[in-house]
């Protein structure tokens, strides 16, 4: 049994809903959202002009990083690492892809309820909720846990993309879902619906934030906490710990599901590859490299990861998998609690250093 | 009644053939009898001329009667007549357009052709489309010369060209051979050979109505055999009922080659299941490390198998040869550098190593990419692994295949044994149950988890170079089998060696049997589906250990 008493530390001192992070994160969120807007309405002309591609290129991110809140809410506060979560932001992907595609041309079979927006909002959560609930209760009923659980994850997000590949399931095949024009009656290419989906998926973040903070100060985000740090005592204390996995998976199956409904508008595609294992890993290294188990780590994980990515796939595309690889491995071994991690030892430092000061002073 | 005709027919050309020969004899003579000087040749002038007309019947344009000459030469006396029919079976036995000599073209590749003297089989210098003229044939002549020569070759030779004319005449017995092949039987001395001809001669009466000849046919796996028997079957009566029988217990026969030869397949893939796991079960089973480099390293074996094989062009044996201990060396070598200088520094944190590992294995992927290429490389196998190995009709292994599943079963004999009877089995099994315990009784756990890193590294290079030989070697190889290879080591159960033979054997077979009734990605989701649900009911695989281990 491994306990991670780094955690403990900081876990104490984040009792409140409102502490300073929270307040901080939401902040710089809603102020960067707002800066991008005011940028992106100034006339093209001016140095400061943020064009549309970029606005829709951030709101991508915003997907991103929600699809990181909800890795970080099951790994950095029940222990458990899903390799496996890409699986449900497919599902919600491709659940906004039919209702999209359902805009144009009539869909066959069930498949034709999704042409109404609220069933496929429904279906947005529903899908990848009702996966992990069937997959949670069957792994953690027979406490599949640790790195068994990571491997039946990925197998499980494996399984999905042999499936979605195939054209008899009614998805595309291996092209997936394309050719989406119109949401809500509105046109995909107009510029008002890319600013709309920025600020959608912003608002997403935002409220995905809150959740998952109001969740972890919460009596079930101690208890959680406290399985993840001890499970078999949790259990012994008279807890159901299966419960908690459960409600905890299927609330970060839906936030990611959400995220793959905000990511296909904006990215006009949704194929089989999104299931890929690789995808699945690469959200963990978003989480690993921003600071597990602190929901600001994982959005600012996300964030610098996919703008490496983007800027460096463009200069060197030979050379991303070497620097993702290093990542992975730099991260695990010198940056164990990552870039949070950094910070709030920085931050303790000065802390310190001002007890130290004050103390002085007193004295 | 046709029979009647036809041997009337043969009678007839017969006749014709041998006045035809008079006449010659008779123009011979005369030509003698001009021309002293040319008598001391005259025995030998004789000897040319009976084969001469042989091959002149067949200079007509109905197949029909060029069908007749090949028939008489078969029953000549000629010496040639073996390679006559097979040259005019070849469509390379030719007549000069300009006159009267015959030839056999040796070679028709080109636009020159080498040729020789039909009848004295005598170089005779090139030939070519405008100055030779081949001898036509159809698809029933075809037929029908195929049967003499078969017949021909039934007379001579050792037992195994006896037995593969005799096979050749399955389905190739008619009225005019019928009788012969009769008399061939009673004095062939070689029970293969005579109960092959039984089966030709069966099918032959049975053809012809005979309901008793049936027996002979039961169970038999041969294709042409079939096939008759079910246009046979297909009629309604008393004989088409018993054939319909007969042919039923063909049938089953055939399918249980067939069961056995998905059994093959299955245990074929298996074993490159196991071989794929084996290595990780064991790294997993003492240091509890996930490797996720793992395919890569089996990666690494495979391209070392194949750059041993571009360093020994042409002999691709030796190559293999070589790359067994290779794969072994190279693959050994990067796990134990990996185990060095990355998963040490993880101890007791499985979920970093496991993040780490597969770091490494971007890496490693990419590397291959920017040192070899993205494209996929062919490694040939050497001749002897090339080809099946044909048990009978219904069952034929490839050998790949079956080398690969021997091989499997070898590395695996080896690492039991090295695990059950070595100081370092002996240690890595202490290492595995509690090692803390075992620190405690002087086992230096570190140089065992080196040691043993190294071991599971060096299998997976074993595994590529198995691998090398049944597809083609590219940088995504490996990623392609640690999905499967995980499943087996969670199926099998951790750390142990005979729940990983047994589970990965088990899914390549259920895998194999399942695809032709859903396919092949479906049958991959079932058998993925059936280990998540089977972790449900037994979370420490199928050999779980008993009692308190750790």
């Amino acid at each position: 049994m491994t306990t991670q008493t780094f955690l403990h530390e900081r876990d104490r001192s984040r009792q409140a809903f409102l502490s300073r992070s929270t307040l901080l994160t939401s902040l710089v969120l809603i102020v960067g959202m707002l800066v991008v807007l005011v940028l992106n309405a100034l006339p093209e002309s001016s140095a400061w002009h943020v064009s549309n591609a970029t606005v829709s290129l951030l709101g991508k991110y915003f997907t991103y990083m929600l699809l990181a809140l909800a890795v970080d809410l099951i790994w950095g506060y029940l222990g458990i690492l899903s390799l496996g979560h890409g699986a449900f932001f497919a599902l919600g992907g491709y659940a906004m892809g039919l209702y999209l595609n359902a805009q144009t041309s009539p869909l066959p079979g069930w498949q034709s309820i999704m042409t109404y927006f609220p069933v496929a909002a429904l279906a947005v959560l529903l899908a990848p909720g009702l996966l992990a609930l069937v997959f949670g209760w069957l792994a953690f009923r027979s406490r599949v846990t640790g790195v068994y659980f990571s491997i039946i994850t990925q197998a499980l997000t494996f399984a999905l993309m042999l499936a979605f590949n195939r054209n008899e399931m009614g998805m595309g095949g291996s092209t997936g879902l394309t050719r989406f024009y119109e949401l809500l009656g509105f046109s995909l290419a107009s510029e008002g619906m890319t600013v709309a989906l920025f600020v959608a998926s912003g608002m997403a973040v935002l409220l995905a934030f809150w959740l998952c903070q109001a969740i972890t100060v919460s009596r079930l985000g101690r208890v959680s906490v406290a399985t993840r740090d001890a499970e078999a005592r949790v259990r012994f204390i008279g807890y159901r710990v299966d419960h908690v996995k459960l409600a905890l998976f299927v609330v970060s199956a839906m936030i990611a599901g959400v995220a793959g409904a905000l990511y296909v508008p904006q990215v006009g595609i949704i194929n089989p590859s999104t299931f890929a294992p690789l995808f699945s890993i690469e959200v963990v290294v978003w989480v690993a490299l921003g600071g597990r188990a602190t929901l600001y780590g994982a959005l600012l994980g996300a964030l610098v990861v996919n703008y490496l990515k983007t800027v460096l796939t463009g200069v060197m595309p030979d050379a991303w998998l070497f620097i993702l690889g290093g990542l992975f491995v730099l991260v695990t071994m010198l940056l164990p609690q990552g870039i949070a991690g950094v910070i709030s030892t920085w931050r303790g430092k000065r802390r310190d250093g001002e007890k130290q000061d004050r103390q002085e002073v007193s004295a | 009644m046709t029979k009647i005709q036809h041997s009337a027919g043969r009678f007839l050309t017969r006749l014709l053939t041998h006045s035809m020969l008079l006449c010659l004899l008779l123009a011979c003579g005369l030509g003698i009898g001009s021309a002293a000087s040319a008598a001391p040749g005259e025995p030998q002038a004789q000897a040319e001329e009976e084969p001469r007309a042989l091959l002149e019947a067949l200079d007509t344009r109905s197949f029909e009667d060029k069908g007749d000459a090949a028939q008489a030469i078969a029953e000549s006396a000629a010496e040639q007549k073996t390679r006559w029919l097979q040259a005019l079976l070849d469509g390379r036995l030719g007549k000069e357009r300009r006159g009267e000599r015959f030839y056999i073209i040796t070679d028709d590749s080109g636009r020159e052709w080498p040729i020789i003297d039909a009848i004295t089989f005598e170089d005779a210098g090139t030939g070519t489309r405008r100055t030779v003229e081949a001898f036509k044939i159809n698809n029933d002549l075809r037929t029908r010369i195929e049967g003499l020569l078969a017949s021909l070759s039934l007379n001579a030779g050792d037992e195994a060209s006896r037995l593969s004319a005799a096979q050749r005449l399955v389905g190739e017995v008619t009225a005019g051979n019928a009788d012969r092949v009769r008399g061939m039987r009673d004095d062939e001395e070689s029970d293969a050979v005579r109960d092959q001809l039984d089966v030709a001669l069966a099918l032959y009466d049975v053809q012809q109505g005979d309901i008793e000849a049936l027996g002979t046919l039961r169970g038999n796996l041969d294709t042409r055999v079939r096939n008759t028997l079910s246009s046979i079957a297909a009629g309604d009566s008393e004989l088409a009922a018993e054939a319909q029988s007969v042919l039923g217990g063909i049938e089953s026969k055939r399918a249980w080659y067939d069961r056995a030869q998905t059994l093959f397949f299955g245990l074929s893939a298996g074993s490159i299941l196991v071989l794929a796991a084996i290595g990780l079960a064991i790294t997993f089973g003492v240091m509890g490390v996930i490797n996720m480099a793992h395919g890569e390293l089996i990666m690494i074996g495979a391209y070392t198998t194949w750059m041993i094989q571009q360093a020994l062009p042409g002999q691709p044996g030796l190559a293999l040869a070589l790359a067994i201990p290779g794969g072994f060396l190279v693959a050994g070598a990067f796990g134990v550098l990996i185990e060095r200088t990355v998963i040490r520094f993880l101890k007791g944190r499985p979920l970093e190593t496991l993040l780490a590992t597969f770091g490494l294995s971007l890496i490693l992927q990419q590397l291959v990419r920017s040192v070899f290429s993205p494209l996929n490389r062919r490694v040939t196998s050497p001749d002897w692994l090339q080809g099946a190995w044909q048990i009978n009709e219904a069952l034929s292994l490839t050998l790949n295949r079956l080398a690969v599943l021997l091989f499997c079963l070898a590395v695996f004999a080896g690492l039991w044994a090295l695990m059950r009877y070595t100081r370092l089995g002996l240690e890595v099994r202490a290492v595995t149950q509690n090692r803390a315990m075992a620190r405690a009784m002087g086992v230096r756990a570190t140089r065992v988890d080196m040691l043993t890193f190294g071991l599971g590294a060096g299998v997976a290079g074993l595994a590529g170079v198995a691998l090398s030989q049944l597809t083609n070697v590219g940088p995504n190889l490996g990623q392609s089998y640690i999905v499967d290879s995980f499943l087996v080591v969670v199926f099998g159960g951790v750390g142990n060696l005979w729940g990983t033979l047994v589970a990965g054997m088990s899914l390549g077979v259920i895998n194999q049997v399942l695809q032709p009734w859903v396919g092949a990605v479906l049958a991959k989701i079932i058998v993925l589906v059936g280990v998540i649900l089977f972790i449900q009911k037994r979370p420490q695989g199928i050999f779980a250990p008993k009692g308190r281990t750790s």
